[in-house]
C-alpha cells in the first residue's frame, strides 16, 4: 500500500513537472484497480507504438480519490485526456465548460472502416448533452439477475420470464429455506439497481429517463406502481435480512454458501463469485423478467468514457487518442483484459458465458440506462438511494419516503 | 542628569522591547491562525449565502440555505445525534476515573498492566471503527454468539436506525475511556499524601475519603477530561465515516458528517448548503468555546 502511494505521488509530481511540449500527451485515469490498470497499460503501449511522435505521460489516481481530484485538476492542471462516466455524471463538467465538445469525432472520425457514429450508435445517446457529444465510451457491462443454477434445478424452478414467475420462484425458494434474493445495501447503490430494473420494466425506458431527469414527481401513481411491484418482494421478506449491514461483497457470501439464490447485480460480481469457488455449472445469469407485458426491454449498462478537458494543451493528439480508443480492435483487446463488454459493434467478445449472454442481451436491448446514480444528478441519487434503502427495511414508510424524494426533486431540478 | 541623557540616547527599540517581545513571539502563531482558521470561518459564513457547486459560478441566494436547513429532517436527526454523542460520551469520564483508581496501586507488573490499558488510545480511530464494525457483523461478528444467547439473534446493530448511533458511540468510548484514565492517573500521582493522612485521622475512609479528599484534588484532571471528551464527541466524524457513512438512511449522521456529505462527498457538491451547516455547528460550538475561555480567564484572574 505504501509503495503504491509513493508511486502515485511520484506520478503526480511527474505530471506537474511536465510542461506539455508538442508531442506529449498527458492522461489522467482512476484505474488504480488491477484489471483497469492493466487495460490502460496496454492502451498506452499500443498507442505509443502506433504514434511514435507522441509521448504519453500517464497519471494513475486512486479510484475513490479521483472523484475529488478531477474537480481540481480540470481547472488547475488539466491533462489532455481524462476518464469519466457517461450520462448525467458528466453533466456538471459539461455545464461548467470543462469538457471539450468532440462531436466532430463522432461525425467524422476519418476511419476507413466506418464512422464512430454508426459503430457505436447505441451508446451515442448517453454521450450526448445539448445535442453534442462530449467524450468517447470504451467499455460497459450488463446488469441482471445472477442466480444459483444448481439450487434452481434442485427445486425444479425454471428461469422466470415474467415477474409473476419471478415472485413464484422466490416463494418456492423461501419455502425451502433458501433466502430468495441477497443484497448488500450498506453503501446504498445496490438498491438503485433493483429500483432501476423495476421502473424500466413497469414504466419503460422513456419514463425512467424522464424520472431521472426530474420531469416526473416521485409521488406520481406510476412511481407508486414501481413500489407496488417492489412490495411483492419486500413484504414477504424475499430479500436477505439485515442487508443494510452488508457491503455488496459481504452479501455474496450467503450466495456462495447456498443460503441465498439470486442477486440483482452487475457483471463484476461474477469474478468474486468464481474466486469463492462457484463453477459455471452452479452460477447462471438471466435477464430481469418482464413486468408490464409488451413493454420494450431496456437494460442497465453503465458506461466508462474518455474525455478531453477544454483547457487541455495538446488537443490534437488527444483527439487522435480518443479515436484510437473507439476502434474495434482496441476495444476488443481492452475489454478482454477488463472482463467487460466493448461498445464498438465491430469488436468480438471474450469467450465467457456471462459476457456472451450480456453482449447478446445488450445488442438486443431497446435502450440502455446508465444506473440511477449516473442518470440522476448526484444529489438526487443520494437522496433517492437513501430512500430506497429505508423502504427496503421499512416498506410501510413508502408514502413518507416518496414525499421526501419529491421535496428533494422539486429543489434539485428547479 | 547623566542618567536621563543615557535614556534619551537609547533607541526606540530598546525602550519598547519589553512591551513588543510578547507580540513578536506571538506573531507567527497569530499569522497562521488568521490565515488558516479566522479567515476561513468568515469565508465559510459568506459561502453559506450562495448556491455553489464548486465549479460553476456561485449565485447569491441570501438566507435560502438556512431556511431550507430548518425544514430538513436530516438536519434535526444530525443535531439530535450530536446531543446523544455529547451525553453518552460523558460516560468516559467516570469510567476512566474508576479504571484509574483501580490501576493506581503498587503491585508487581502494574506498569505492564497500565500500558495494556493505554493501548486503545494508541490505536487509530479508524482502526477501532473497522474492528468494531466486524464485531457487530450480525452473522460472523464476535458478539453475535452473545446476542443469540440473550435472544437477539442476528441483530445488526449498525443497520438498526434506533441503535446504530449507540453502537458507534460505544466504539468511540473505547479509546476515550483510556484517554480519561491516563489523565486521571497523572492526576492521582500528584495527590498530596498528607491530606489523605489527615483525612484518615479525622475518620474518613472508603467513599467519603474519595469524595471529600481525593476527588477535589483531581479537579484539574476532571476539567481537562470533560473538555477533551466534549471535543472527542464532536470529533465523531472518523468513526461514522468508517462504520456507517451516516447510514442506515442518514440515521447516524452528525452535523460534521452531514456537512461533509452535502458539500464534499461523491453525491453532493452543495458548498453553500454545507457551509450553512458548518456555520450552525460553529455557532453551537461558540457557546461552549466562550464558556471555556471565560472560565480560563476567571481562573487566571484568581491566580489558579
Amino acid at each position: 500500500m505504501k509503495k503504491m502511494l509513493t508511486t502515485l505521488a511520484a506520478a503526480a509530481l511527474v505530471g506537474m513537472a511536465s510542461s506539455a511540449s508538442a508531442g506529449t500527451l498527458v492522461i489522467n485515469t482512476d484505474t488504480s484497480d488491477a484489471a483497469p490498470k492493466k487495460a490502460f497499460e496496454y492502451i498506452i503501449e499500443k498507442f505509443e507504438a502506433e504514434n511514435p511522435d507522441v509521448t504519453v505521460e500517464w497519471n494513475v489516481f486512486d479510484h475513490e480519490g479521483y472523484k475529488q481530484s478531477i474537480r481540481n485538476f480540470l481547472n488547475t492542471n488539466p491533462p489532455d485526456v481524462a476518464n469519466w462516466y457517461a450520462g448525467n455524471r458528466m453533466r456538471p463538467f459539461v455545464k461548467a465548460g470543462l469538457f471539450e465538445d468532440v462531436s466532430d469525432i463522432w461525425a467524422d472520425s476519418g476511419w476507413k472502416d466506418g464512422e464512430l457514429g454508426s459503430s457505436m450508435a447505441h451508446a451515442q445517446k448517453s454521450m450526448t448533452i445539448a445535442g453534442r457529444q462530449w467524450g468517447v465510451p470504451y467499455t460497459y457491462y450488463q446488469w441482471g439477475v445472477y442466480y444459483r443454477k444448481d439450487i434452481f434445478e434442485k427445486m425444479g424452478i425454471a428461469v422466470p420470464k415474467t415477474f409473476d414467475e419471478f415472485v413464484e420462484a422466490c416463494a418456492t425458494l423461501k419455502a425451502n429455506g433458501v433466502t430468495p434474493i441477497t443484497i448488500g445495501s450498506k453503501y446504498l447503490w445496490t438498491t438503485a439497481g433493483v429500483f432501476d430494473y423495476l421502473d424500466l420494466r413497469v414504466n419503460g425506458y422513456e419514463f425512467h429517463m424522464d424520472l431521472t431527469n426530474g420531469k416526473i414527481p416521485y409521488t406520481d401513481p406510476r412511481v407508486h406502481a414501481v413500489f407496488d411491484a417492489w412490495d411483492r418482494l419486500v413484504k414477504p421478506g424475499y430479500f436477505i435480512e439485515n442487508h443494510a449491514a452488508y457491503s455488496w461483497q459481504e452479501a455474496l457470501t450467503p450466495m456462495v454458501n447456498g443460503e441465498a439464490a439470486m442477486y440483482v447485480m452487475g457483471n463484476f460480481a461474477v469474478a468474486p463469485l468464481r474466486e469463492a469457488g462457484l463453477t459455471d455449472d452452479q452460477l447462471g445469469f438471466f435477464q430481469f423478467p418482464e413486468i408490464t407485458p409488451g413493454l420494450p426491454m431496456a437494460e442497465e449498462a453503465p458506461t466508462d468514457t474518455v474525455h478531453i478537458p477544454s483547457k487541455a494543451k495538446n488537443k490534437k493528439d488527444a483527439k487522435r487518442f480518443l479515436i484510437f480508443m473507439a476502434r474495434a480492435d482496441v476495444q476488443e483487446e481492452v475489454n478482454k483484459i477488463l472482463g467487460q463488454l466493448p461498445i464498438n459493434s465491430g469488436s468480438s467478445v471474450a469467450d465467457d458465458k456471462f459476457l456472451k449472454a450480456g453482449n447478446k442481451m445488450l445488442n438486443e436491448a431497446y435502450a440502455m440506462a446508465q444506473f440511477y446514480d449516473r442518470d440522476a444528478p448526484a444529489e438526487m441519487a443520494s437522496a433517492g438511494m437513501k430512500g430506497f434503502q429505508e423502504y427496503m427495511v421499512k416498506p410501510e414508510r413508502r408514502d413518507a419516503i416518496l414525499k421526501r424524494l419529491e421535496k428533494a426533486r422539486s429543489r434539485i431540478y428547479k | 542628569m547623566t542618567v536621563q541623557s543615557v535614556k534619551r540616547q537609547s533607541s526606540w527599540w530598546k525602550r519598547h522591547q519589553a512591551q513588543l517581545t510578547p507580540f513578536l513571539f506571538l506573531a507567527p502563531a497569530i499569522l497562521f491562525f488568521t490565515v488558516y482558521v479566522i479567515i476561513p470561518i468568515f469565508q465559510s459564513i459568506s459561502i453559506s449565502l450562495y448556491e455553489w457547486d464548486g465549479l460553476s459560478p456561485a449565485s447569491y441566494v441570501g438566507f435560502a440555505n438556512y431556511i431550507e436547513l430548518m425544514d430538513d429532517e436530516e438536519f434535526y436527526t444530525s443535531l439530535w445525534n450530536n446531543v446523544r454523542w455529547l451525553i453518552c460520551f460523558m460516560a468516559a469520564v467516570p469510567i476512566g476515573l474508576a479504571l484509574a483508581l483501580f490501576l493506581n496501586q503498587v503491585v508487581f507488573g502494574i506498569r505492564l498492566i497500565k500500558s495494556l490499558f493505554f493501548f486503545p488510545f494508541v490505536i487509530s480511530q479508524v482502526v477501532i471503527g473497522l474492528i468494531f464494525t466486524w464485531f457487530y457483523e450480525p452473522n460472523y461478528g464476535v458478539i453475535s454468539p452473545l446476542l443469540s444467547w440473550v435472544g437477539l439473534e442476528g441483530w445488526a446493530i449498525l443497520a438498526d436506525e434506533d441503535y446504530a448511533t449507540y453502537g458507534i458511540i460505544f466504539a468511540g468510548l473505547y479509546p476515550q475511556i483510556a484517554y480519561c484514565m491516563i489523565l486521571y492517573l497523572t492526576g492521582l500521582n500528584n495527590i498530596s499524601a498528607d491530606q489523605i493522612e489527615a483525612g484518615r485521622m479525622d475518620g474518613a475512609k472508603g467513599f467519603s475519603l474519595f469524595w471529600n479528599i481525593i476527588l477535589p484534588q483531581l479537579k484539574p484532571a476532571t476539567f481537562i477530561a470533560v473538555v477533551v471528551t466534549i471535543i472527542g464527541s464532536l470529533r465523531s466524524f472518523d468513526m461514522i465515516a468508517i462504520m456507517t457513512q451516516g447510514g442506515p438512511w442518514g440515521s447516524t449522521n452528525v452535523l460534521a458528517y452531514f456537512m461533509f456529505e452535502q458539500a464534499l462527498s461523491e453525491y453532493g457538491y452543495r458548498m453553500g448548503y454545507g457551509s450553512a451547516i458548518a456555520t450552525i455547528l460553529f455557532s453551537i460550538m461558540l457557546v461552549y468555546i466562550l464558556f471555556f475561555v471565560y472560565r480560563m480567564y476567571r481562573d487566571e484572574k484568581r491566580g489558579l
